[in-house]
């Protein structure tokens, strides 16, 4: 706990489970969300334990728990790998014996894995974090009674977004406290490698028509013209070659493709690129790559949608063009290019905004809901009401195991 | 001259008898399977049952609950007419449940409650005859498909219009926490 850099004056430490319903071992949203949550309420002074689901060989880290083996399952349009069985409940039932924790936080609990478990088999202050927006069909009306009584047991509500709060809404009643993702800002630090070449960097799935390659391909005529050495890169998993296949082959040629990368390439790539173009012409949730990039010190010219809006404070942070307005683009690249100052001034503004959104910020915000449901002297305990699996021999099973 | 064309007439009636009777041999086969095949789909229902039965006892968690409702809806629901649809939505269950009810020594622990101990040897024994009727449909069709593919059977075409007999090929293992229950 050296790192550590303390909670809110006078305010004890608190003992925090965490719960993550998909695999540990696969890169994903929620999965990412848990681990960086995780980090930065270990920097402020708490003690954190993580549940998730983890094949037996993997390495974990000393604070995460396996709750057993993920199993591929059918879910919400997408196959997630999740636990459930008995095992799993005993699992989740031991870990929460020997956490005694104050707060006991699980993520994604419409998911059918060790969330929805961790709420079921336990009692006392219980956080819950909605990630996905899930379609009102898919919310399994067969089983809304199962998932009923473990969703009642949750005091405070968090969404990541407004579509995953209007889920909450709609599908499990009640309200909920707001809180976007965070960013590591400390993780996209690092010397810029820009050099004379004007580099423009486009970041995601070359296929999906809402992440609007196609408005950025379609600038590449004037931006060519003013410019004739520029370059844009473009990263994100997809056939590049297939959308370049309509456009004009010296056009063409000023595109290269980085294909996939890894969160550690993705730094490096941010850090070579002058300007990060988004050019989304579908609504997102929130634009976390925006603020990655302007945690790297990257320019970003994006479409006008609310959510970009919101991230770039109407444009004081970063440059706007109407979506799916190719001219206007190239126009706003063009006059960035062409003044280094305002550049400079958009670096300095984006890495303030990034901050803002950085994982100690938002694990604060996370912190004061905690505060806000935890009461003195009582800790999570098991549930042992109207179930059957848990409630015989603890002491003899803990002791062979 | 009469001596030859005795001998032809009896040997012809010979082999007429022979192919009727192997002609009715194939019947007999076929009907065979058709009842193991209504004997399967019998026990595949009531394996559905069972499952269902334990899941309205609330001894899961929720996860599980809605997993193994999700996959018995899909079960009993399948177009029997699809055999490879259907096969597939009852080796889902089958391996939903592998997962549900995986370690010995949890159900050991569940079966402490004499209700939940009687809804799971239950379910034990529906999953055992699952496995059973399989195999005698599966005997079946070998038997028939071999009776079948005999050259005098294809040459005087003995199976008439009845289809070529299928085997049910699916995942039936009984759950690894149910042996022995």
């Amino acid at each position: 706990m050296t790192e550590s850099i303390g909670t809110a004056r006078g305010a004890v430490p608190l003992r925090v489970g965490l719960v993550c319903p998909y695999d540990w071992d696969v890169p994903g949203g929620v999965r990412s969300h848990v681990y960086d949550l995780a980090l930065a309420l270990k920097k402020l002074g708490h003690d954190v334990s993580v549940l998730a689901p983890a094949d037996e060989d993997a390495v974990l880290p000393e604070w995460v728990t396996s709750g057993g083996r993920p199993v591929p399952v059918p879910y919400n349009g997408s196959v997630s790998r999740v636990t459930f069985g008995l095992g799993a409940t005993n699992r989740v039932r031991r870990w929460l014996r020997q956490g005694q924790f104050d707060v006991l936080h699980v993520h994604e609990p419409i998911a059918p894995s060790l969330s929805v478990i961790a709420c079921w088999a336990a009692r006392g202050p219980i956080v819950a974090t909605f990630h996905a927006a899930i379609p009102r069909s898919r919310v399994l009306l067969v089983a809304a009674a199962a998932l009923q009584t473990a969703l009642e047991k949750i005091t405070a509500r968090i969404a990541v977004s407004e579509h995953a709060r209007r889920t909450i809404v709609e599908h499990v009643g009640g309200d909920a406290v707001l809180i976007p993702n965070g960013v590591d800002c400390a993780r996209f630090e690092g010397v810029r490698t820009t050099g004379d070449q004007p580099t423009l960097l486009f970041l995601g799935r070359i296929d999906e028509p809402r992440k609007g390659l196609a408005v950025l391909l379609g600038a590449l005529g004037p931006l060519v013209a003013q410019r004739p050495d520029i370059r844009v890169v473009v990263a994100g998993p997809g056939d590049l070659a297939a959308e370049l296949s309509d456009l004009d082959p010296t056009l063409a040629a000023h595109v290269t493709s980085a294909g996939t990368l890894t969160e550690k390439e993705k730094v490096a790539t941010f850090l070579a690129a002058d300007i990060y173009i988004a050019p989304h012409t579908g609504q997102e949730s929130f634009g976390i790559v925006l603020l990655e990039a302007m945690a790297a010190g990257t320019p970003v010219v994006a479409s006008d949608i609310d959510a970009f809006r919101r991230v770039l404070e109407d444009g004081d942070s970063g440059v706007l063009f109407e979506m799916g307005d190719s001219g206007g683009l190239a126009r706003a690249v063009l006059e960035l290019l062409a003044d280094p100052d305002r550049m400079e001034s958009l670096r300095a503004a984006g890495r303030i905004r990034a901050a803002q959104f950085d994982w100690l910020h938002v694990a604060r915000d996370i912190e004061r809901v905690y505060r806000s449901v935890v009461v003195s002297d009582v800790i999570v305990t098991e549930d042992l009401r109207g179930q059957i699996v848990g409630r015989w021999g603890h002491a003899g099973r803990e002791a062979s195991r | 001259m009469t001596m030859w064309s005795i001998v032809l007439a009896v040997l012809i009636a010979f082999f007429a008898l022979y192919l009727s009777s192997t002609a009715g041999r194939l019947d007999r086969l076929h009907l065979r399977i058709e009842a193991d095949l209504v004997a399967l789909d019998r026990q595949l229902q009531h394996r559905c049952g069972a499952t269902s039965e334990l899941i309205a006892a609330a001894v899961f968690d929720p996860a599980t609950t809605i997993l193994l409702g999700q996959a018995v809806h899909q079960a009993r629901t399948a177009n029997r007419e699809d055999r490879i649809g259907w096969a597939m939505s009852e080796s889902k269950l089958t391996s939903t449940l592998g997962v549900a009810l995986a370690d010995p020594v949890d159900v050991e622990e569940m079966a402490q409650d004499i209700e939940a101990a009687e809804l799971l040897a239950e379910l034990a024994g529906a999953c055992r005859q699952v496995e059973l009727s399989r195999r005698f449909l599966n005997d079946g069709v070998d038997a028939c498909r071999q009776v079948r593919r005999h050259r005098m059977i294809r040459w005087f075409r003995l199976a008439g219009h009845a289809p070529w007999p299928r085997s049910m090929d699916l995942d039936d293992l009984p759950p690894p926490g149910l042996t022995g229950r």
